[in-house]
């Protein structure tokens, strides 16, 4: 299945409103509820990084029964050393960010460490995409 | 192990009620729907946080309770009285004489929940500050926050603190004291005065606790009355019996108002009282947008129980009238009052300590559509293709909440989309359903009486 958000850069105010739509989905498909955890928690983290450093995004969202793809592809000033973005405590937040309680620098590695895979690609100037990928109903977990 | 069936106090008097929509579109878990003209309540998606009983505007929705006079089955009749029935009365009614009426009233002895307070304070700062605990940590005193995070947020029952409530340990302590003086549990009843529904559904079927010591249950607002009544006829003679209770201290008579758990357990504790406001705020737990919090206090009830809905006194007034009897208190981390009597709590501090522990909070998600993942995407495919014949008017005329409720009953198979009026509609004018079919419908829902013509109706 798929589903498709639209989000704001700038806008706090809704941020984490794509998270919370798919993970009532998640709910209800009856997603094992620390699976739902991981995936939300790393989508949270990469929407408020659309509405932080980006202008403008999409959120599509793949289930089905074995993985969870969410791809968040944004329009924004892109990540010109992605390895060095991806450093815990690495930021660039304005201060005005911080201010609201983000740029702590944790967002990609907590987006790392929740998912199973995960792949960042980005053209300074033109944007980012984010790609996170999380097994669902595998036997060990 | 958690029961498969869930008890619930409350109880919809078909009798009474007129089946209208107000007890279904406030519930906070869509637990109602409407059926011949009634309200039904959905057994496992229902918290009994009593929001249905609030707002509907017969009284139709009752708390089933014990009947009084089952404390008479008992040699030893323990009134189990939480502090909030002080707060109930009038400035000028003092403590010992609504402790001295429920003597009068025929139990043998009144012990206050709140004593509980004192062994568990020092438990939950423990359990609040262990590393290994998942932050932060949910208050575990309000049954239906317990309830509705079971229900709707599976993930933050690992969150749940494990240890009793107050209550719990209040009612073994009493347990333990008549055992220890060679009273077994068949001559002892503890009949607990209960603020609300949710107190009930847990001691009838508790959550990661095997049983509960308490052998009944009654209603606040029923108890009083009695009270109030038995003070008047006696006048405010000072002859009045007056029962040896130990006090209790500030932190236990402030406990179940609003701050009373966030104030004494260390660290950055919040106190969220009011149904809606605790589903906000659990919301944005969940996905991890709040963080650095050691302790949450949750509350169903505006106002904490002061708000309960077996509360008589407006739950402004109660506030001040146990903040005032608080100021007056020791504080629980005060010294030992020198002359503790026989029947302290502390006295049996450590075999409280030792059973203080809860088991897992199980998860019992009601927000499937189905068990099976592959079923469950294709009837939510099935359910938003039906929400998009169907008006999105949310107007309750199906029986069901609003319209996606209404959509999901039908993938599930519990209701049918001629249900909706607007469906209907089209159906008759496309010559799918006749006038007989569709009044056939109605009546289905809301009973035959409402298409009955009154007979002073010209219209
Ligand atoms: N979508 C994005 N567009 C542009 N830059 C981004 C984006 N996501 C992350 N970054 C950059 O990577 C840095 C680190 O991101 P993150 O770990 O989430 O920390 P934070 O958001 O707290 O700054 C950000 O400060 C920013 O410079
Ligand atoms: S008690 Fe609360 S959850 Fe139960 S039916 Fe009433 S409003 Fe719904
Ligand atoms: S806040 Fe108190 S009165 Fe209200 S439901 Fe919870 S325990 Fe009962
Ligand atoms: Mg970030």
């Amino acid at each position: 299945m798929v589903f498709e958000f639209e989000v704001q850069g700038g806008d706090f105010a809704t941020a984490g409103n794509a998270s919370s739509q798919i993970k009532k989905i998640l709910k209800q498909l009856n997603v094992d509820h620390r699976d739902i955890k991981r995936i939300v928690v790393a989508l949270y983290e990469a929407e408020v990084n659309i509405v932080a450093h980006a202008f403008k995004g999409r959120i599509i969202a793949n289930i089905d029964t074995s993985e969870v793809r969410i791809r968040l592809v944004d329009e924004g000033p892109g990540i010109p050393d992605i390895e060095l973005a991806m450093q815990q405590g690495y930021s660039t937040a304005s201060s005005e960010v911080r201010e609201m309680g983000f740029g702590a620098g944790m967002g990609l590695p907590n987006m790392k460490k929740n998912t199973d895979e995960m792949h960042v690609t980005s053209v300074v100037d033109k944007g980012t995409t984010v790609e996170l990928i999380v097994f669902i109903n595998q036997p060990t977990t | 192990m958690e029961a498969k069936s869930f008890h619930h106090a409350l109880k919809v008097r078909d009798d009474i009620c007129i089946g209208c929509t107000h007890c279904m579109t406030v519930c906070p878990t869509e637990a109602i729907r409407v059926r011949n003209g009634k309200a039904v309540i959905i057994d496992d998606r229902c918290v009994d946080c009593g929001m249905c009983l609030r707002n509907c505007p017969v009284k139709a929705i009752h708390i089933e309770h014990d009947d009084f006079k089952k404390i008479f089955d008992f040699e030893h009749r323990v009134a189990l009285v939480p502090a909030v029935l002080s707060g109930q009365f009038p400035e000028d009614i003092t403590v010992a004489q609504i402790y001295s009426a429920l003597m009068e009233l025929g139990f043998t002895a009144v012990y206050e929940v709140e004593h509980g307070v004192e062994i568990l304070l020092e438990a939950a700062k423990r359990f609040v500050k262990n590393p290994a605990a998942n932050q932060p940590v949910i208050s575990s005193f309000c049954p239906a926050i317990v309830r509705l995070i079971q229900v709707r947020f599976p993930a933050l029952t690992e969150n749940v603190m494990l240890l009793k409530p107050p209550l719990d340990i209040a009612a073994l302590h009493i347990k333990k004291l008549y055992t220890d003086k060679g009273i077994n549990s068949d001559r002892l009843g503890i009949f607990y005065i209960t603020p609300c529904a949710a107190k009930i559904a847990a001691i009838k079927s508790p959550v990661g606790e095997e049983w509960s010591p308490i052998s009944g249950v009654i209603n606040m607002d029923f108890i009083f009355n009695k009270i109030y009544k038995s003070i008047k006829q006696n006048g405010k003679s000072e002859s009045c019996y007056l029962p040896k209770i130990d006090p209790l201290t500030s932190e236990g008579v402030m406990w179940s108002l609003t701050h009373g758990e966030a104030t004494p357990i260390q660290g950055r504790c919040l106190a969220i009282d009011e149904i809606h406001n605790v589903i906000d705020f659990l919301e944005k737990l969940e996905n991890e947008e709040i963080d650095d919090i050691d302790f949450v206090e949750l509350r169903a009830c505006d106002e904490s129980c002061a708000g309960g809905v077996l509360a008589v006194a407006n739950r402004f007034l109660a506030v001040e009238r146990l903040k005032n009897r608080a100021a007056n208190l020791p504080s629980v981390s005060g010294p030992i009052p020198s002359e503790m009597s026989e029947e302290s709590i502390v006295r049996s501090k450590e075999y409280l300590i030792n059973h203080i522990a809860i088991d897992d909070v199980n998860p019992r998600s009601m927000l499937m559509l189905d068990e099976n993942m592959a079923e469950a995407m294709k009837k939510m495919n099935q359910r938003n293709r039906l929400l998009k014949s169907l008006p999105q008017v949310d107007c309750g005329a199906c029986g069901a909440p609003n319209c996606q409720a209404l959509a999901e009953d039908i993938v599930q198979g519990k209701a049918g989309i001629e249900q909706c009026f607007f469906i209907r509609n089209r159906q008759i004018s496309s010559g799918k359903l006749n006038m007989a079919g569709s009044t056939a419908i109605i009546e289905s829902i809301w009973g035959k009486k409402k298409l009955k013509k009154p007979e002073s109706e010209n219209i």
